[in-house]
């Protein structure tokens, strides 16, 4: 009960790593939900889509259907838990009530953006991880360029991760955020060639996948793989460089300028 | 000497509504200041100005001299708010929420003065219980030392004690009376005039986003100064007498008179006119009458400046 702190005890980057810490262990203190339950979802697709059509479809010369599905799905599993989790962090709070504890403290929107992101990324490397280990298991790996899978991993989660940061200050409630979730992300999901090459498409769809940058998230992923892509992996980073980019700046902006958190 | 808060001419509109209307206030280090007013005056909007939570219209907003929103970072450090509605975070204990409240202002090795908080808000047994466990007079205590958390210089509480027991508020009004007198500046909504009555210094009443009142306690209290005398009349009391007359209901007068010397007159002048006199009861003034007053004054004129400087 002695006088108050001097601001200069504050530190902003101890503030920084505790709200990334306390953002990580959220959906850590509930993993059964956030981590195993998307790792049981990959392995089903992986289950039915990779015994249904090993013996019918080979996408890539040399390349199994299964070791070509297991990256589209490490990756889908990235992106959407990415997204959910800046997302729905978000969203709860607000509906709670809590996120009056972090507009509270001094962060600036560089680091609200920062430690929700970054919890995104750790959640989507996490069950990545847990994807990939479960599914070797069905087809042996192969890493031809191992800093590529490094690169694009990261840079969807980012993308993802700043993309619920978005849809998680945008959504009022939580059928909103779903509605986000099933009409946006799903679809540029399912129709990103998690499943095919989109080489096998007819021209029409081939085009219109050519205009979803989750396209080239996942064909740049799994050039690392097995150094084979529909598209150069330069042109895939070129592009996900691009929306990680714009998704950033439009979270900055909504967190700078207080965005429906401080109307 | 630099004001806690320094509120200038604060004006803030959702669309047509106006919030609040070009609202000064100052409120000085070590102040235990009151802010009254209906549901719907603009407290809570103030409030949330102050803390950051709401970004004013036009106007501006310092606290330790610090602007709210061009200096936030040493404004939101000088600063501890206890919102009014309750709110926690399901995911982790008492003590957890404490330690990253803490974290969140960058402060390392704050355990101690986080033990002290849980002890003198009764929370000791509870710091590693689920936030989920809690009941609301709980939850209502560790709002409180969150706010507290980083031994914030201004500590801003909205309506603390709606609904909850007294054995919190008593040790809420305690606690809160022992940070005033270590020299924290307490600014206070309640609905319980009584409250404020009792704990605050100074008060300003607010209405339809103005500042109606602004004065001490006491000199609030003066204005309503005197007694109520509360009578049933038997036959016309003399126009004199009538002239204190401040309600008639039930066939009960009520009159204000400035002093006790005036009781025995008005009987005199009562007995005088043939009028007798049952059922006398006196009662002093308090807030509720000054709140009611000023509500029922119409419109909510602006103060002038001088008095609200």
């Amino acid at each position: 009960m002695s006088a108050s702190p001097a601001v200069a005890d504050s530190s902003p980057g101890f503030a920084f790593r505790t709200l990334l810490t306390k953002e990580v262990l959220r959906f850590w203190k509930v993993s059964f939900q956030t981590i195993a339950a998307p790792v049981l979802t990959a392995v089903l697709y992986l289950l039915v889509f990779g015994q249904v059509l090993a013996d019918h479809v080979e996408v890539f010369p040399g390349v199994s259907y299964v070791a070509f599905l297991i990256p589209g799905l490490v990756m889908m599993s990235m992106l959407q838990n990415a997204f959910a989790n800046s997302s729905s962090s978000l969203i709860q709070s607000k509906i709670m009530g809590s996120l009056v504890f972090v507009l509270l403290p001094p962060f600036s929107h560089w680091q609200l953006f920062g430690a929700y992101v970054l919890a995104s990324i750790v959640r989507g490397l996490v069950v990545g991880l847990g994807v990939f280990v479960v599914a070797v298991w069905f087809g042996p790996p192969a890493f031809k360029a191992p800093l590529w899978i490094l690169v694009f991993a990261l840079a969807g989660s980012a993308m993802l991760g700043a993309l619920g940061v978005i849809a998680g200050i945008w959504a009022d409630k939580f059928d909103q955020l779903a509605a986000f979730q099933n009409f946006v992300v799903m679809p540029a999901t399912f129709l990103s060639g998690v499943f095919y090459s989109v080489q096998g498409l007819p021209a029409f769809w081939q085009a219109v996948s050519h205009l979803n940058p989750f396209f080239y998230v996942i064909d740049g992923f799994r050039y690392g793989f097995f150094a084979q892509s529909d598209v150069s992996p330069w042109l895939s980073l070129a592009i996900v460089a691009a929306a990680l980019a714009v998704t950033t700046a439009i979270a900055l902006s909504l967190l700078a300028r207080g965005y429906k958190l401080r109307h | 000497m630099t004001a806690a808060i320094q509120v200038n001419s604060v004006s803030k509109h959702y669309g047509s509504l106006v919030a609040l209307d070009r609202v000064d206030l100052t409120i000085e280090p070590g102040e235990f200041f009151g802010l009254l007013g209906p549901n719907g005056a603009g407290k809570t909007t103030l409030i949330s100005i102050i803390a950051g939570l709401v970004r004013a219209s036009s106007g501006q907003v310092a606290i330790m001299g610090h602007d709210v929103v061009t200096d936030f970072r040493a404004a939101r450090l000088s600063v501890g708010v206890v919102p009014q509605e309750l709110a926690f975070d399901p995911f982790f204990t008492v003590r957890e929420t404490l330690t990253f409240q803490s974290g969140y202002f960058g402060l390392r090795h704050n355990g101690a003065w986080i033990d002290e908080v849980l002890d003198n808000l009764g929370l000791t047994n509870k710091a590693n219980t689920n936030t989920r466990a809690l009941s609301g007079g709980m939850k209502r205590r560790l709002l409180v030392a969150q706010a507290l958390v980083h031994r914030p210089p201004v500590i801003v509480l909205d309506e603390p004690t709606a609904g909850v027991d007294v054995e919190l508020r008593q040790t809420l009004w305690s606690f809160i009376r022992r940070l005033n007198r270590a020299g924290h500046t307490i600014v206070l909504t309640t609905h319980y005039l009584e409250e404020a009555q009792a704990l605050c210094g100074r008060i300003a009443m607010l209405k339809a986003g103005r500042i109606v009142a602004l004065d001490t306690t006491r000199a609030l209290l003066a204005r309503v100064a005197g007694l109520q005398l509360t009578m049933r009349p038997r036959g016309t009391p003399p126009a004199s007498v009538l002239a204190h007359r401040i309600e008639e209901r039930d066939g009960l007068l009520t009159l204000r008179l400035a002093h006790s010397d005036e009781v025995a007159r008005v009987l005199a002048e009562c007995a005088a006119a043939g009028c007798t006199v049952e059922d006398l009861e006196v009662g002093h003034a308090d807030l509720e009458d000054v709140f009611l007053q000023l509500m029922a004054d119409r419109p909510a004129a602006r103060m002038p400046a001088e008095v609200t400087a």
